[in-house]
């Protein structure tokens, strides 16, 4: 079965979430393109996708048509070349619409999982949970060589052990996009010990034909992407605890402040002086912080002795507080406040509630100094001509500065560094340069984390911070 | 052509900004004003310049297709919503692509001639930032004949004028034509910058030709041309008063405030023939030939053009056209300066298609004002001097792929 076959019928598991929307965006415009070719005209493409609620899919659909719309017109010029035998469709406009009401066409929406019995193909993009995941994949198809090939978006779930359990006999393969999935470019494909090859080099097609940027993980739970996140997570809440719990730093004073103003001191750090697109806790929020749980819950118990785990998260997660996304992309609260886009409050734990930023954000701008000069945004770094040479230069005036907010990025920096090292060294990636792809187009970083601006970080005695 | 019976003169002339991507008062999700605003600002604004409505006897309004830009129709009903003192007085509506804006000044020159008017208010508007390009190009498509839409391009005009410019490249040669199509754009923006409703006035950017030199990519766009060689997309409208000398007298102009137009060409070619030779504006060509005719003056005469560069290698191939440079050398003459605004024949002096701003409908109408003011000493800081011995200005509008083409010759008042 070749490529444009086995892409006949398909089926998205989750479809109606952040990340199954986005898969059935891109795989449904991937299947209606196939079916302009002549040499397809015979087929039929179908994606069967799959959701729980009626409600849910009903929003899918009118997410997918204003999305193929956008993309439609971007790609009016070839779209005119497919459909130049179409001699009633002469308008763009036209051309447009048809496109829509193809792709439109391909996807059945069901909340039934016997739908997708058929398919060839199965994307799988439930949540970071592998009780029920297996229990999905288990209705899913027949088994044994002809079964579907399943393409799981698990961000850290081993996929050895994900076809061990569902006895899926190597018809498995980690596709994992980065969320937005139609914005972000980065695909990491994690290729279990027993993925059929076949299976493995139609994924890479796939992801070729999507036009995204492939790194490849070794199966390791939490894989490059959450292999670095998590870690950088944790070092970050380490931090702020360290801050609020008058700890000192090596060979340093001993300081303290509120944890809310912890918080709010490593987020600014992780963002402005490590230029960064948001801060650490932001970026916690905006995945989620039950997501993060579920992440660290997977990696934990297989990565022994790292001591993967935050107490802190399960204490917020106890109080309520969730972080992630609405469906507009706004954030909504988590360990920070969102106003308008805007950080507007920190959560305290203790109070529980938002502490306004207005009413602390003087006193730990004062105590973590200022930036070096002149400013390096995030947005201005990614975009400068000579990019590298600007972050050489700022952080080269960051190396020479002894303020409290200076040490804290200079240890961050250190600190992303070794964990970069270390997934290269762990055999998890195969390169520090894969590592680096990774961070700057999974996680938008306008540097990689293997880098010369900063040294690695040996273990400080008493610190938890190497895992 | 007979001599023209009486004199003809034009003046009080008015332009809204070209609104459109680049103007940073833009912003495409919030809304702005409509067709009417802009034909009652333009209007407004030359009434105030000539004693009022009272001294008006009739409107003529040049548009392309607010029928589809706006869902508007029947155009000549909005020159009494101007003022009041237009009622019940006889306008027209005239289309002719993006020449209408010419065929507007025809009209009100050929009823000042045929004495039916002492004053027309002439107006041309275009409101086109009302669907997004990709729509917008199958408006503007109608342009070209209809037959031919479904093998052009997704990007019409430019797929038409990228095929120009590839059978010039071929002709001629590609590199010299690429950097005289990177100078006039520069030029453009550079004019533009000194002209504040010009919708490149605003533009920083520093190195335009490397700008201008930027690689065309057929994937996305057409093969010959990148959107630097491009007009964009604008709003906007444009007037001025078309009178005769007992119209200077009634608003109590003095002729030293107008131009007077000496000669014109209007010329049609047929919609359903593809040009002859790509690298040629023929059409264009026979209207100048016509225009400097009866006007009986030579191309050498011409002191400042304002010509129909709806794509940067338009305006290159029209020095042609004009007759200032031989076949083939176009852009040697672009490149040697001459067309820049200190050059011998200052072009676009605004800013043109490509930096003023091509609200197409208005456009005819904003060159006769670009002329007038020049001509008059009224262009503000993108006055230019002008040579004793060049006292004439030219404007050139053409509408689809050089099929309607109308030519004016005006010299200064006196």
């Amino acid at each position: 079965m070749g490529y444009p076959e086995r892409l006949e019928n398909v089926a998205v598991l989750g479809a109606a979430g952040k990340m199954g929307s986005g898969i059935v965006l891109l795989v449904s415009q991937e299947m209606a393109d196939l079916s302009l070719k002549p040499e397809n005209k015979s087929r039929v493409y179908v994606l069967h996708a799959v959701d729980l609620s009626h409600q849910a899919l009903s929003g899918l659909m009118g997410y997918l048509r204003e999305q193929v719309r956008k993309s439609a017109e971007k790609k009016i010029v070839a779209l005119r070349l497919a459909y130049s035998d179409r001699a009633d469709l002469v308008d763009n406009g036209e051309i447009v619409d048809a496109y829509i009401a193809r792709v439109l066409d391909v996807v059945r929406p069901a909340t039934v999982l016997e739908s997708a019995a058929q398919a060839g193909v199965v994307f799988e993009a439930a949540p970071e949970d592998l009780g029920l995941k297996l229990r999905l994949l288990s209705k899913c198809g027949g088994q044994g060589p002809d079964g579907p090939w399943i393409f799981t978006n698990t961000s850290s779930i081993p996929i050895h052990e994900i076809d061990e359990k569902a006895k899926l006999g190597g018809r498995v393969m980690g596709f994992h996009f980065y969320n937005p999935p139609a914005v972000q470019k980065l695909v990491e494909l994690i290729r279990g010990k027993t993925t059929l090859p076949e299976v493995a080099k139609f994924a890479e097609a796939l992801a070729k034909s999507l036009r995204k940027t492939v790194v490849l993980s070794r199966d390791v739970a939490g894989f490059i992407g959450n292999g670095h996140f998590m870690r950088d997570m944790l070092h970050g809440i380490a931090e702020a605890e360290r801050l609020a719990q008058r700890e000192a730093p090596p060979g340093g004073q001993a300081r303290s402040m509120p944890f809310t103003h912890a918080v709010y001191s490593v987020n600014k750090v992780s963002q402005d002086f490590l230029v960064r697109p948001m801060g650490i806790f932001q970026l916690v929020d905006y995945v989620g912080l039950d997501v993060c749980q579920c992440i660290l819950n997977v990696m934990d118990p297989r990565l022994p002795g790292k001591d993967l785990k935050s107490a802190l998260i399960d204490r917020l997660l106890g109080q309520g507080v969730k972080g992630g996304q609405r469906h507009d992309g706004s954030q909504k609260d988590g360990f920070l406040k969102y106003e308008g886009g805007k950080i507007a409050g920190v959560w305290d734990p203790e109070a529980k509630r938002y502490a306004p930023v207005a009413e602390l954000q003087a006193e730990c701008d004062k105590k973590l100094g200022p930036l070096p000069e002149p400013a390096l945004p995030w947005k201005a770094a990614v975009k400068h001509p000579s990019k590298d040479k600007a972050l050489a230069e700022f952080f080269g005036k960051l190396d020479a500065m002894t303020t409290l907010g200076a040490e804290l990025a200079k240890r961050y920096g250190g600190r992303s560094k070794e964990i970069g090292l270390g997934l290269v060294s762990d055999g998890v990636a195969a390169s520090a340069e894969d590592v680096n792809k990774v961070l700057l187009t999974g996680f938008f970083h306008a540097y990689g984390p293997v880098n010369e601006y900063f040294k690695a970080q040996e273990t400080p005695a008493g610190q938890k911070v190497t895992r | 052509m007979n001599k023209l019976r009486r004199k003809v003169y034009m003046t009080a002339g008015f332009n809204t900004v070209s609104m459109g991507s680049g103007r940073k008062e833009f912003h495409p999700k919030k809304p702005r004003p409509g067709l009417e605003d802009y034909i009652k600002e333009a209007g407004k604004g030359t009434l105030g310049k000539i004693g009022g409505a009272k001294n008006v006897d009739e409107g003529v309004i040049g548009n392309f297709m607010a029928a589809r830009f706006n869902n508007q129709g029947n155009l000549a009903a909005l020159i009494p919503a101007i003022d009041q003192g237009l009622q019940w007085k006889p306008c027209t509506r005239v289309e002719g692509a993006c020449c209408s804006g010419a065929l507007a000044l025809m009209a009100g020159i050929k009823s000042v001639l045929a004495e039916t008017a002492e004053v027309v208010l002439a107006v041309g508007v275009e409101v086109q930032n009302t669907v997004k390009a990709v729509y917008g190009a199958d408006i503007l498509s109608t342009a070209g004949w209809r037959k031919e839409r479904k093998a052009g391009h997704a990007h019409f005009f430019p797929g038409k004028f990228s095929d120009r410019a590839g059978a010039y490249y071929a002709k001629h040669g590609k590199d010299k034509t690429r950097r005289a199509m990177a100078r006039w754009y520069r030029n453009a923006v550079e004019n533009a910058r000194l002209c504040p409703t010009a919708q490149e006035h605003q533009n920083t950017q520093k190195d335009l030709e490397a700008a201008g030199m930027t690689e065309p990519d057929a994937k996305s766009f057409v093969e010959h041309l990148s959107v630097y060689d491009c007009s964009k997309v604008s709003d906007g409208a444009s007037a001025i008063a078309i009178m005769s000398e007992e119209g200077l007298r009634r608003a109590g102009i003095a002729k030293p405030d107008s131009v007077e137009v000496v000669g014109f060409g209007q010329v049609e070619a047929d919609l359903t023939v593809p040009p002859g030779d790509l690298a040629r504006l023929e059409t264009t060509a026979r209207a100048v030939e016509a225009a400097l005719g009866s006007a009986g003056i030579k191309a050498a005469d011409i002191g400042t053009v304002e010509t129909h560069d709806c794509f940067t290698i338009a305006g290159v191939m029209a020095t042609e056209a004009i007759g200032l440079a031989k076949a083939g050398e176009g852009p040697d003459f672009v490149l040697a300066g001459e067309t820049s605004r200190t050059g011998s024949v200052p072009f676009n002096t605004t800013g043109g298609l490509v930096g003023w701003g091509h609200p197409t409908g208005a456009t005819g109408v904003h060159q006769a004002v670009t002329i007038w003011e020049q001509l008059t000493g009224k262009a503000g800081p993108a006055q230019i001097k002008l040579s004793p011995e060049r006292p004439y200005g030219l404007s050139i509008n053409m509408g689809g792929d050089d099929k309607t083409v109308v030519a004016i010759v005006y010299r200064r008042g006196a």
